[in-house]
């Protein structure tokens, strides 16, 4: 370890890619990591897709070092990928890692709706289609390329007895609340719920807590028969330009301090439970937390590439 | 009948004297071309070379059938109803406010308002023009909520605004002055001695506009129709801007397959449908150069 610090001083510097600040707590994370190491950040394209991350890798000393992007991602680009375990590799459950480490899972989160608790209550996904929902219900990203997108209308599917497998279910969905005119065909952002477009919105539980903080009476809903987990993955470029720095970095997100701050943006980090038998959890943050009021599914990387075809062929048809 | 079929002409056009000098005329044109060869033939042979990688990295013609899906189908159709509706409706309505400014008085106030404006506006588009809607009928717009609070619901079946009919519209802003423009000259070019010809040969308005005007400005009417068409095509900011779900039209289509984080993307589709659109501009140009040249015929 002493010596992977003293390698990557010696390249001082680290470029990521696609972290918005307040995405998951990244803005204390990239602070912490510069004033604990005194290596340089560049920060890439903070708005960028999983896809533009990947697309990025282009053998020049300005690319990405390491990604942090979504499972279909992680799995289509295994190539590009240098294997690397972390210190704490075996707090990382089995299923939440390529065995070599090309990519291991980081934080995730739940699927929840997010409203506007002075305008609408949710109390069921199927509330939505009710007629106090007019011109309200959003999604905060195209589910035809938006991994959040998607997985938005998989909750929908599971709560409307499709399965993990099975997102016609969710298609229909959007479709019959298009049909009662309660659809807002608007990606959601945290412009467009502090300006007040989309009071109603499919989100991560962790993003969806952030808009607290412009609109005061907002709340999160996760159905108890639809909790969709998902997990984003890190990685490290096999071409990176600071290698060392590259996996100086996945130590530290590892870290317990690194983990910590993950959770005090309201993500769940990976070695979430390892740490709470260890005792080394953040419990405030901990019990910050929305309740999970069930057992969670997470869908595959086979199911979630089976679930982008069908919607991709299937959903201007449905909504448009 | 025209000056270029006119064999004197053309021999006077020519230069006489023997004198030998270094052809250096083409020089004023090199950075015209140059140009044109990064901003055009550059990305469009990208396009083309692009196209024709597979998957997997080989040479095939399989992004072409990647098109024929029933979703790919769909955008195409929705791309071109657009298009098609926005510039007829587009080329009526600027047609009728050219025809109005044309025959008021060449030096006057309405005409001179009515030019600049329309050279103006006719260039507002992408994220600022789809902005200044949003803000205006948008669900939070002014106008939207100003007639919410007097009882007046300008969306009762759902919002349209964030979808095609919105896009629609919004083109129609810029469709409607950039017709003013180029379908004025053709206007300008109607002497106004052939109407009292007709009229005194005994002819009628009916008659004017049937076998005089129509005739002559039909050719520019549907060429400017086509060049709207392209414009609205081909336009890609403004409906990025407006409908950020879903790829329903082809530019969209073009973007969402070279962004997607969901395991679609597919750069070399994404290549093949930027060329089927090429395509579609070139016939439509083409055609538009044709309209062009028999409307040039008469009205100089």
């Amino acid at each position: 370890m002493d010596a992977l610090v003293a390698a990557a001083k010696a390249e001082g510097k680290l470029t990521v890619i696609a972290l918005p600040p307040d995405w998951a707590n990244y803005g204390a994370i990239i602070t912490g990591f510069k004033a604990k190491y005194g290596i340089d950040i560049t920060s890439l394209n903070p708005n960028g897709s999983s896809q533009d991350e990947v697309n990025a890798f282009d053998g020049t000393s300005r690319a990405p070092d390491v990604v942090d992007v979504g499972q279909a991602v992680a799995l289509a680009n295994t190539a590009k990928f240098a294997p690397y375990q972390v210190k704490e590799w075996s707090d990382i459950p089995n299923g939440a890692k390529e065995s070599t480490g090309l990519w291991f899972n980081d934080y995730g989160g739940y699927m929840g709706i997010g409203y506007d608790s002075s305008k609408v209550t949710v109390t069921s996904v199927q509330d939505l289609l009710g007629p106090a929902f007019k011109s309200k219900v959003a999604l905060a990203g195209d589910p035809t390329k938006s991994n959040q997108g998607l997985n938005g209308v998989i909750m929908a599917s599971v709560a409307n007895g499709g399965s993990l497998d099975d997102v016609s279910k969710g298609v229909d969905f959007f479709k019959q609340l298009k049909q009662k005119g309660n659809y807002v065909p608007v990606v959601g952002t945290a412009a467009t719920v502090k300006s007040g477009q989309t009071p109603v919105l499919f989100e991560w539980d962790y993003l969806s807590a952030s808009h607290g903080k412009d609109v005061p009476t907002w709340k999160i809903f996760v159905p108890s028969n639809a909790i969709i987990g998902g997990y984003y993955s890190q990685a490290i470029n096999k071409q990176a330009p600071h290698p060392a720095a590259a996996r100086l970095w996945e130590e530290y997100l590892y870290s317990n301090e690194g983990q910590n701050l993950w959770l005090k943006g309201g993500a769940r980090p990976v070695r979430q439970a390892a740490m709470t038998s260890a005792g080394t959890v953040d419990t405030a943050a901990a019990a910050a937390l929305p309740a999970v009021p069930g057992t969670p599914q997470v869908p595959s990387g086979d199911q979630t590439s089976k679930a982008s075809q069908y919607v991709v062929a299937n959903w201007s048809q449905a909504v448009a | 009948m025209t000056a270029a079929g006119n064999p004197a002409f053309n021999a006077a056009a020519r230069p006489l004297g023997g004198g030998r000098r270094l052809p250096l005329t083409w020089l004023g044109v090199v950075p015209f071309f140059i140009y044109v060869g990064i901003f055009l033939l550059l990305p469009t042979t990208i396009i083309v070379a692009g196209s024709l990688v597979g998957p997997d990295g080989s040479i095939s013609l399989s992004n072409f059938d990647g098109i024929n899906r029933p979703f790919m189908f769909k955008s195409f159709v929705n791309s071109i109803e657009i298009s098609t509706i926005s510039a007829v409706l587009g080329a009526i309505f600027g047609a009728l406010l050219a025809y109005a400014v044309a025959t008021g008085d060449p030096k006057g106030f309405l005409r001179r308002s009515v030019m600049s404006a329309a050279g103006v506006v006719a260039q507002f588009g992408g994220v600022t023009l789809t902005f200044a809607f949003v803000a205006t009928i948008g669900t939070e717009g002014i106008v939207y909520l100003w007639l919410q609070q007097h009882g007046i619901e300008m969306y009762p079946n759902g919002v349209w605004f964030f979808d095609l009919p919105g896009l629609t519209l919004i083109y129609l802003y810029f469709q409607i002055p950039l017709m003013v423009l180029v379908f004025i000259p053709a206007l300008d070019g109607i002497r106004p001695q052939w109407r009292e010809a007709t009229e005194s040969l005994g002819g009628s308005g009916w008659h004017y506009w049937r076998y005089v005007a129509g005739p002559l400005l039909f050719p520019s009417f549907l060429g400017c129709t086509l060049l709207l068409f392209a414009n609205a095509f081909s336009a890609y900011a403004t409906a990025a801007a407006l409908l950020t779900q879903g790829g329903v039209i082809l530019p969209l289509q073009v973007q969402a397959l070279l962004t997607s984080e969901t395991g679609s993307s597919s750069p070399g589709l994404a290549k093949a449908l930027a060329l089927a659109m090429v395509a579609v501009v070139l016939v439509v140009m083409s055609l538009y150069a044709l309209l062009q040249r028999r409307t040039s015929q008469w009205l100089r």
